[in-house]
């Protein structure tokens, strides 16, 4: 089941006598890494928010951030990625349904998703074919998955990231990352609560499904993997979809007490975390519960994962307020239980007790583990890497290159299978802008949102890694004109129990919140993914960042780019860059186009951050500027290349000045991966106001050149010049994924 | 005037087009639940899209026999205007109030982006306002309008087509056909012309916020309505 004996030992102490084993199934559950955060939580004490959050009143109220008008905006990420690995169409869609559901409880209206994923290599060429084919086919059905799922369920999907590496395969990631939308005043709690209360059992029947799926979480992948297609849960959108509108119609009944989803370990982890929030016990009868199979267990039944299901208090008396409004969604509801004042939970089937425990055991008494941390060889070596031993690639045919790589390439062939728009409060979608806007009814006010990450730089540097995800996710959504205001992390690691991994899980937590709280951007929430690993080793370090911004004036949002072929650019950066950086460190460019993974990447000027990003949202709100576009992979030649080709409009830029001293190769001064810099366009004539805003910031701004209706990018660097006609660039960077995916998905969708 | 906006267990474009008609085009609008079997006091009635009762038959099916769908039947014979969305446009051939049928996309999968559309017939209720190209989003598996040959000589000598995707410019191509669709058909007429089909989301496009406003020349047509048309 996935403890060990020392845990075992624990177990019989702490009940002063051997488990049943349904019992040891819970604990196995409570006390896996995806439930127990058993090595995560030392390292998570680095979040302030979290810490304080642990301390005292407990994460419900730490989750959300108020924006004002009586409303609040509440996140989260979760993986799924070992499901994913096996089943990537189920594992993918039951990962969107979970998130979904964790926001749903909060008592919000999830109003968006975003998904970050992972993959191995998908074009032929880049590794064994058997590998690159397998890869396509996770690549393809998570998609599908996430499609499926999503679409039907209602919410729109509005941004997301897919990243490709070698180290990847055989372990896809696969977080996904919601948002809900509350009443300030309407913040349910989980915690149970009132003796006799009615424990009430809500949403779909349970079934065989998903058993054991928390422990299989927590396990490196293996040869035996396959054989645990039956631990992946199966999804029913249409049900979760009911399951929304049943428990906000319900919520506002008044009803009900306290509830909670059945996500990780199903009743286990529900009875358990009620009863334990709200120091009650409670007597639940298994034989109540709404079953797909008549002949399961006490075992099976307390850690099936079946999807789709919460679990709630209601006040005694009212039970039947809050069943008829899920009957009329047609869903099950059934009291199977009530509250106690003992502080046990008491689990019966058949007549027989199959568990008998006082809940905080399992809640507040998992064994907390530190693993001893070691710096890899590796990183200590990219320390010393000369970038001078690297010749120059040819300026033409690197961006194109770039452009072309999979990790770079356009993902519409990905978010066209996403529905964007339904809710219609999709203010900015995919591909449009540096970060997803959502003008939610009830406000003006709009809400930015943005997922991301950089393994490559976070595998070179974790610290650094950590902080630049911030720094970059934070400016993406300033990009778009909203102030960034939280952070919701997804980390996702290799096992704890190497001491490497450790070391990279340690720093890059460490970066992640100190520049959170330099940021004044808390994590508000989070979800830790170990053991991904597979033969091939462990992924790299992949934490990701959702931020949240939030914009005064949903209508001011900015695109990455203006429609306006007069229009002129800017680069706005923070100042001191230093000029002993050529940014080449950790780079897209070395990766794709050099062919190696070396170097530090350069960390993030903080304090400068913040002021750019106050810059772009106060010159968003003003309508100083036209657009702004982040530099970020492949440097600024990819960021003047991508609003070309989403204006569908020339460029003529020259990269001299003070903000290209930095490096003499030409090669840095293209595709040098610099932080904290971005391109704005501004209307012609308007260029030395805007130049003195910024400087009024404390930030460095030069014009670079402007937008024409030439077709052409024709950038100047020294006293060299190159040009791309767009629609080239357009040709690779449009179709590099969709020429390699095959087109055999299943579709289970339609509407 | 009020316009009655279906319900059924899997839509999940109703609150959009209720928001919609009420906010943008300033029409009174109210939730019809499917179980439902009367519209009296109702002017018209727009069935959203979403996936009722899961499509998990073909897309449709099953809301086409729910009991409302009786009375929007009855409704639709007095000549009165009927908007069926996306998964609307299904119910409504599922229905038989409209001709054909939609399949699968020809890609086989679910496609959502902006489309721009051609009103073909100029004289409906519903299409006498679009009057230039529209650009509206589709969001949809199975969205490719399919009928026989006899049913599209029909279509087209009783100048049923009332939407054809084009391109920017206005003309048809298959590069501007999001899903395969026989003769770049987007949204179908009943004979009389106040049933109305149609793939593409205009409950989408009512609002700078939301990218275009061009949904409205299609929906503005439900204020006539209110005026005694």
């Amino acid at each position: 089941m996935g403890l060990t004996q020392s845990e075992f030992e624990l177990i019989c102490k702490l009940l002063d006598r051997e488990p049943s084993y349904t019992e040891l199934g819970m604990f196995a559950v409570m006390w896996s890494e995806h439930c127990g955060y058993k090595f995560s939580r030392p390292v998570l004490a680095y979040f302030k928010r979290y810490k304080e959050a642990l301390e005292g009143e407990g994460f419900e109220n730490a989750g959300v951030v108020e924006i004002g008008d009586g409303l609040g905006v509440t996140m989260k990420v979760e993986s799924h990625n070992h499901p994913s690995a096996v089943e990537p169409y189920q594992g993918a869609a039951t990962g969107v349904g979970g998130i979904i559901r964790d926001i749903l409880t909060m008592g919000a209206r999830p109003i968006a998703s975003l998904n970050s994923l992972r993959f191995g290599p998908i074009r032929d060429g880049e590794g064994e074919q058997a590998v690159i084919e397998r890869n396509r086919y996770l690549f393809e059905h998570v998609v599908s998955g996430i499609a499926g799922y999503g679409n039907c369920v209602g919410v729109p999907t509005v941004a997301g990231e897919v990243g490709f590496h070698p180290r990847y395969s055989g372990n896809p990631l696969v977080n996904a990352m919601c948002v809900g939308i509350l009443r300030t005043d309407e913040i349910t709690t989980a915690a149970a609560s009132g003796e006799g209360n009615p424990v009430i059992y809500l949403g779909s029947a349970t079934g065989k499904d998903g058993i054991h799926g928390a422990t299989f979480a927590s396990t490196e992948l293996d040869e035996e993997s396959e054989s645990k297609r039956p631990n992946v849960q199966i999804g029913d959108p249409f049900a979760e979809k009911q399951l929304i509108e049943a428990t906000l119609e319900a919520l506002r009944t008044g009803a009900i007490v306290g509830i909670q989803d059945m996500g990780a370990a199903g009743l286990t982890c529900s009875t358990v975390e009620m009863s334990s929030k709200g120091s009650v016990g409670m007597n639940i009868d298994l034989d109540l519960v709404p079953m797909r199979e008549d002949d399961m267990t006490g075992y099976e039944l307390m850690l099936s994962e079946s999807q789709e299901r919460m679990l709630a208090v209601a006040e005694k008396g009212r039970e039947h307020e809050v069943i008829d409004v899920f009957q009329k969604w047609g869903l099950k509801a059934a009291v199977i239980g009530y509250v106690t004042n003992d502080g046990i939970l008491t689990v019966t089937r058949q007549g027989e007790v199959v568990a008998k425990v006082d809940p905080k055991l399992l809640t507040d008494h998992c064994p907390v583990y530190q693993s001893p941390m070691e710096e890899p060889l590796y990183y200590r070596n990219a320390a010393s890497f000369d970038i001078g031993l690297v010749s120059q690639a040819d300026p033409q045919g690197a961006l194109l290159t770039l452009l072309g790589t999979p990790e770079i390439a356009s993902k519409r062939w990905v978010y066209q299978q996403y529905d964007q728009h339904v809710q219609t409060q999709t203010a900015l979608e995919c591909g449009r802008g540096d970060a997803a806007v959502i003008a939610p009814r009830g406000t003006k006010k709009g809400i930015a949102l943005k997922i991301d990450g950089n393994s490559r730089q976070t595998y070179l540097h974790p610290y650094f890694g950590g902080q630049l995800a911030v720094a970059e996710a934070a400016r993406n959504v300033a990009c778009t004109g909203a102030a960034p205001q939280a952070v919701t992390d997804g980390l996702n690691f290799g096992s704890p129990q190497s001491a490497h991994v450790y070391w990279q899980f340690n720093h890059a937590v460490k970066g992640i919140a100190d520049a959170a709280e330099a940021m004044g951007t808390p994590v508000i929430s989070g979800n830790v993914s170990f053991y991904n690993e597979s033969d091939l080793g462990e992924v790299p370090p992949t934490p990701l960042i959702g931020m949240l911004g939030i914009l005064e004036d949903a209508a001011s949002r900015l695109p990455l780019v203006s429609s306006d072929p007069e229009a002129s650019l800017l680069l706005v950066s923070v100042t001191d860059l230093g000029i002993t950086h050529d940014g080449l460190g950790a780079s897209a460019y070395l990766a794709y186009v050099a062919g190696q993974e070396d170097g530090h990447p350069v960390g993030p000027n903080l304090s400068g951050e913040v002021s750019l990003d106050k810059f772009l949202v106060e010159a968003a709100a003003t309508k100083s500027i036209l657009s702004a576009h982040d530099l970020s992979e492949g440097g600024i030649a990819v960021t003047l290349a991508e609003m070309a080709m989403e204006a569908n409009l020339g460029i003529e830029v020259e990269l001299n000045g003070s903000g290209f001293v930095y490096s003499e190769r030409v090669d840095a001064k293209l595709f040098g991966e610099l932080p904290g810099r971005v391109v704005v366009s501004v209307k012609a004539g308007q260029e030395d106001a805007v130049v003195l805003m910024a400087k009024s910031f404390g930030l460095a701004a030069q014009r670079l050149g402007k937008m024409s209706a030439s077709g052409s990018l024709s950038i100047r660097v020294g006293d060299q010049s190159c040009s791309w006609s767009v629609s080239q660039l357009q040709e690779v960077f449009n179709t590099s994924i969709e020429k390699v995916v095959t087109h055999q998905n299943r579709i289970e969708t339609a509407g | 005037m009020k316009v009655a906006v279906i319900r059924f267990p899997g839509s999940n474009c109703d609150q959009d087009a209720f928001h919609s008609l009420r906010d943008d085009i300033g029409v009174g609008a109210e939730y019809v639940w499917y179980e439902e079997t009367s519209l009296d006091g109702f002017g018209a009635v727009f069935v959203p899209g979403g996936f009722s009762f899961g499509d998990y038959l073909r897309c449709g099916a099953m809301a086409a026999r729910a009991p409302i769908m009786t009375e929007v039947a009855r409704f639709a014979e007095e000549g009165r205007p009927v908007i069926g969305v996306c998964n609307g446009f299904q119910v409504l051939c599922e229905t038989g109030l409209l001709p054909g049928a939609l399949l699968l996309n020809e890609s086989q999968k679910f496609v959502c982006k902006y489309v721009h559309l051609r009103a073909e017939n100029r004289t409906s209720m519903w299409t006498q306002g679009v009057d230039k190209v529209i650009r509206i989003p589709v969001a949809h598996g199975e969205g490719r309008y399919v009928c026989d040959a006899d049913t599209l000589k029909k279509l087209q000598d009783g100048e049923q087509i009332a939407f054809r995707y084009v391109d920017e410019a206005g003309t048809q191509s298959a590069d501007a056909n999001p899903n395969g669709s026989v003769e770049n058909i987007a949204g179908v007429l009943n004979v009389k012309g106040n049933v109305l089909g149609l793939m593409p989301h205009p409950e989408r496009a009512t609002k700078n916020t939301l990218g275009s406003t061009d949904g409205l020349t299609i929906l503005k047509a439900l204020t006539m309505v209110g005026a005694g048309l």
